[in-house]
């Protein structure tokens, strides 16, 4: 497809390259955990970068992201460095939690980036909160939350949904349905599989969408945003997409099986948008291959910075339990 | 050259058991190739290389089980040749910090406001009769333990028990010299009529269940003593305190010397052969050294029978605060008067000695007049 | 000495003005909770609040404690300060995630970035004859997790005066008020400020520390008075903070004493009473003269019928005829 974008040159470009950003950040995480540099659990977003990028350039900077523990593409878009994820997957204290969160749990007040939860639809109930906390003081910025269609069984989803939509607070909720909660296909959890019908019945406004074209993402986001800024109350997107890798480091896929994967990978969100790009004239081979070294050069210095880092005393194990008197 | 070794593709991933080669020697290897399958706990799980070069040595046997980190396959590095091989130097291993220190934030003893003596050997100290406030503690925090107990117990020189006991005995006897005045009373007590009661008793026991003259005796004097109670009591005070039932105190010689005076209580009640089986575990269970506390402190009399010695007589030392002894000498067969007749009959000597403080010789004689009429009707016993 | 005026009134009342004060005196502050607006609270702690601070303040939520209780830790991460009603701790099991999978972590979990000033109320305990699904004591288990800060008022002055030195709190505070104490009259001294963070002597005594909290004081001092009469004087300390524990006034209490009778709703085995013997006996160890002894519920659900259900409660003559023991 050679449709015009409907974006100017230079975001088009930057979402491109935050996919790569992504990719190259996993692709090199997991090989680290091969070395036994990260350690714990890994959960990885390969195939389904579209999502994140598209999405979260859609939001304003100062919104409130929540996410889940496949969160690094999360955290690396809206503005945590790529050294301080890094460092914190190894345990370090330069990391983004001190090193106290690992891989699941990397947060950024700074950025508003509410995690990184490891209790599937953990974050929608905060998510709720945060925008009935933006509405009661009067403010514009909105609450995103991010999470997994295996997170519509959990009752968290309905009360958190019924609640955004009676109060009609400002949330936007974003399912990225990759199809599998861990190794359960979507029809062997789900009564009903409309996704969107689900948050329909909750009165929510819902769309699905492509999620692997991050124009698709951008746009249906933009517009949801729009909305739910406007004081519409809460709205439900489905993003279809898909995991290239396994759940975690350790999953034989047994599940599913492997001619599903390829042909997923030729609807790959990277492989399809560059070629879109170059379609369109906005990008050449040249210009792919500086993108991707640059990307690379990132992703070194992030290791670098990773592996340079010290590990938090001992001594100092109990700290941040309480906050201590007079901090914020 | 470069040594790809054994992933951890998982938190719980230790080894594992190569199944299969993807790639053989000479082959080119691409990032994220995959070279081999290994068998682990879960499944059979692709093993992926992360560096290019070309395969130059397979380092395990198919069907290893291998830890994580073990060098399986070695790489020739892009433009590297096997005869000039550079071995990279390890990366120095990262510094571990110190374990945290585990007594820090440990709970802390309060000040001690007492000695600090564990409960074990506050008992022990107690059982043994020692003060373990006066000892060291070699436990943590100073505290006096078990074993500090023990240790005192065991270096404290052996305790003579027969010379404590001689020391006892002298110090009751003396003190019951120097505070009682004593007056004694004598009477000789035909005993025909009991002893052939007795034998046709027993005639039809087994010996275990025989009457022993001695219990008979014991009876009399505790039937006694329900008419004449001012026998059977504690001079304190001043003043004579009757003891609430009749418990008489057995003079009971030890093997290895000394003397022990237990109670067996409420004579008067029991019948004789109760009397005689309370008797017998008596005597052996003060032999053997486990008697109760209220056997040494009830008896309101004792009674001392040294007949088995052969002596005619005893005239004892009462034991204070009690105010009276009764002794009795041997059954023995004596020239007797009946009916104006000299006869041969088995005859005792009953003695008492009482204290002139609480009675007098007319109740005493009385008194042992009421044991010599008792002593004639031993079916009444 | 100025002389203060005191008033008589109801504990729920002392509960409800402490609420309008920091309704009045923080506009961050706010009530959320099933049937604490129009129905005027369960127990009546809220009754006119909602016609005075109108229901942006004073919310009533559907039945969603998941929901809602992750919203409260949502709204105090967004800025608010809101004061979370969960009607029972029996309801509150419905929440236990994000209570300690969010609220209780959050800060540790982020290297120390984020606060969560969430104050949650509810009531607790048993007696009148609700049965084994609303008679619960989990305050004791509450008190087993780090991050949290746990609170049992059990007089009028505490019922008035926790609330704001909890709603400074920057951690989150779980504030149990005994069922049976919204009805307990006394005389409240105006003006009266306490803290959150020490156990307080209710009645002085030099023969047996009795270690009692909100639902058990009342039966420790009657306990106390019985004893009097037998001559063993009791003290009778008020725990009013199970989390962190005043050790401090505990063990200058046993040393004195010498002997300890620790009274707990709780169930016997696990219970915050197991808790405060083992720190007594790790720090006072050879300050006892008897083996400390507890009081505390019989080990089975709670029965419904009267006389079951307060055999199965700690009781005063059961509390005396302990005491007599390690007495003697």
């Amino acid at each position: 497809m050679s449709a015009p974008l409907p974006f100017p040159r230079e975001l088009a470009l930057r979402l491109l390259h935050d996919m790569v950003r992504i990719r190259r950040l996993e692709e090199r995480a997991a090989e680290l955990y091969g070395e036994g540099k990260i350690r714990g659990f890994l959960h990885l977003y390969i195939g389904e970068e579209a999502v994140a990028v598209g999405a979260l350039h859609a939001l304003a900077p100062d919104d409130a992201v929540v996410a889940t523990y496949r969160e690094h593409g999360h955290a690396l878009i809206q503005g945590v460095s790529m050294q301080a994820i890094m460092a914190e997957m190894y345990g370090k204290q330069e990391g983004c939690s001190r090193g106290r969160g690992g891989s699941m749990h990397l947060f950024d007040a700074a950025t508003r980036f509410f995690g990184g939860n490891a209790i599937v639809a953990g974050g929608l109930p905060l998510a709720v909160g945060l925008a009935l906390a933006e509405r009661m003081q009067g403010g514009s910025r909105i609450a995103a939350c991010f999470f997994g269609e295996g997170a519509m069984a959990e009752g968290a989803f309905h009360e958190a949904l019924n609640l955004a939509a009676l109060w009609r607070l400002p949330v936007l909720f974003c399912c990225e349905n990759n199809l599998y909660a861990m190794g359960t296909a979507l029809e062997h959890s789900e009564s009903q599989t409309d996704l969107c019908a689900k948050a329909a019945s909750y009165k929510v406004p819902a769309q699905a969408v492509d999620g692997m074209d991050v124009v698709a993402v951008q746009q249906a986001t933009a517009a949801a945003v729009q909305q739910v800024r406007g004081g519409g109350g809460p709205f439900f997107l489905e993003f279809k997409t898909y995991r290239f890798r396994a759940h975690s480091m350790f999953d034989p896929e047994l599940y599913r099986d492997k001619a599903e994967v390829a042909k997923w990978k030729e609807r790959g969100p990277i492989h399809n948008y560059s070629a879109r790009l170059k379609a369109l004239g906005l990008l050449d081979e040249a210009g792919f291959l500086a993108l991707a070294a640059d990307v690379d050069a990132e992703v070194e210095a992030a290791v670098a910075f990773a592996e340079a880092g010290s590990l938090e005393p001992v001594d100092d194990l109990l700290r941040d339990v309480h906050t201590p008197e007079g901090a914020s | 050259m470069i040594e790809f070794k054994l992933p951890s593709l998982g938190s719980d991933m230790d080894e594992g058991t190569l199944l299969e080669w993807k790639v053989q020697p000479g082959e080119r290897v691409t990032r994220g190739q995959v070279i081999a399958v290994v068998d682990t706990a879960k499944a059979a799980v692709d093993v992926e290389c992360w560096q290019e070069g070309e395969v130059f040595e397979l380092l395990i046997e198919l069907g290893t089980k291998i830890p994580v980190g073990t060098p399986m396959v070695s790489l020739l590095e892009p433009g590297e040749r096997p005869e000039n091989v550079q071995h990279t130097a390890p990366s120095p291993a990262q510094p571990v910090p110190q374990a945290p220190d585990v007594m820090k934030g440990a709970p802390v003893l309060a000040a001690a406001t007492r000695p600090r003596i564990s409960p074990a050997a506050r008992k022990r100290a107690a059982e043994l009769g020692l003060d373990a406030g006066t000892l060291s503690g070699s436990g943590p925090h100073g505290v006096v333990s078990l074993e500090d107990v023990e240790a005192a117990a065991a270096a404290a020189p052996p305790v003579d028990r027969y010379a404590l006991m001689r020391q006892a005995i002298a110090a009751a006897m003396s003190r019951s010299k120097r505070e009682i005045p004593h007056y004694y009373l004598g009477e000789t007590i035909a005993v025909g009529k009991l002893m052939a009661w007795l034998q046709a008793h027993n005639a039809e026991l087994p010996p275990e269940q025989r009457l022993l003259p001695a219990v008979a005796l014991l009876k009399a004097v505790a039937l006694a003593l329900r008419e004449y109670p001012q026998f059977n009591g504690f001079w304190q005070g001043g003043t004579l305190h009757p003891a609430p039932g009749i418990h008489l105190g057995v003079a009971i010689s030890l093997r290895q010397g000394g003397l022990i005076a237990p109670a067996l209580h409420d004579v008067d009640d029991k019948p004789l052969p109760r009397l005689m089986s309370e008797f017998s575990d008596l005597v052996q269970r003060a032999r053997s050294g486990s008697l109760r506390s209220s056997e040494l402190s009830d008896a309101g009399l004792t009674v001392t029978q040294l007949g088995e010695q052969g002596v005619d007589s005893v005239f004892g030392v009462i034991y204070p605060p009690q105010v009276a002894l009764v002794g009795f000498g041997a059954i023995a067969e004596r020239p007797w008067v009946e009916d104006g007749q000299l006869c041969v009959r088995p005859v005792v000597v009953a003695s008492l000695a009482a204290d002139h403080r609480a009675s007098d010789g007319h109740q005493g004689a009385r008194f042992l007049a009421a044991i010599r009429r008792l002593l004639q009707e031993p079916e009444s016993l | 000495m100025s002389t203060r005026t005191t008033y008589r009134e109801a504990l729920r009342e002392a509960l409800r003005e402490a609420l309008r004060e920091a309704l009045q005196r923080d506009p961050r502050v706010f009530l959320m909770g099933e049937d604490v607006g129009r129905y005027g609270g369960t127990y009546a702690v809220s009754k006119g609040l909602l016609e005075a601070f109108g229901p942006e303040r004073i919310r009533d939520t559907p039945l969603s404690e998941l929901g809602f209780v992750g919203a409260g830790i949502g709204a105090a991460l967004g800025g608010m300060r809101p004061i979370v009603e969960v009607m029972t701790v029996n309801f509150s099991l419905l929440a236990l995630d994000p209570l300690i999978n969010t609220a209780a972590t959050l800060r540790h979990m982020s290297g120390g970035q984020f606060s969560v000033p969430l104050v949650l109320r509810m009531a607790t305990g048993a007696g009148r004859q609700l049965a084994a699904q609303h008679s619960h004591s989990l305050e004791g288990w509450y008190a087993h997790i780090p991050g949290l800060k746990i609170l049992a008022p059990a007089t009028l002055e505490d019922a008035r005066g926790m609330l704001w030195p909890a709603l400074q709190d920057p951690d989150p505070v779980l504030i149990f008020e005994h069922a049976q104490l919204y009805n307990l009259e006394g005389e409240l001294e105006e003006g009266v400020v306490v803290d959150i963070r020490s156990a307080r002597v209710r009645r002085a005594g030099s023969d047996l520390t009795l270690v009692a909290y909100g639902g058990t004081l009342g039966k420790a001092l009657a306990a106390a008075e019985q004893l009097a009469g037998e001559g063993i004087n009791a003290e009778v300390i008020d725990l009013r903070v199970l989390r962190p524990l005043d050790d401090a006034t505990l063990l200058a209490s046993v040393c004195k004493t010498r002997r300890l009778l620790v009274v707990d709703e709780g169930w016997r085995s696990g219970s915050l009473a197991a808790e405060i013997i083992a720190r007594v006996s790790e720090q006072a160890f050879f300050e006892l003269d008897a083996p400390p002894a507890r009081v505390c519920s019989a080990e089975l659900p709670i029965p419904y019928a009267k006389h079951l259900e307060e055999a199965a409660l700690p009781q005063v003559p059961a509390i005396v005829a302990v005491a007599r023991t390690i007495c003697r």
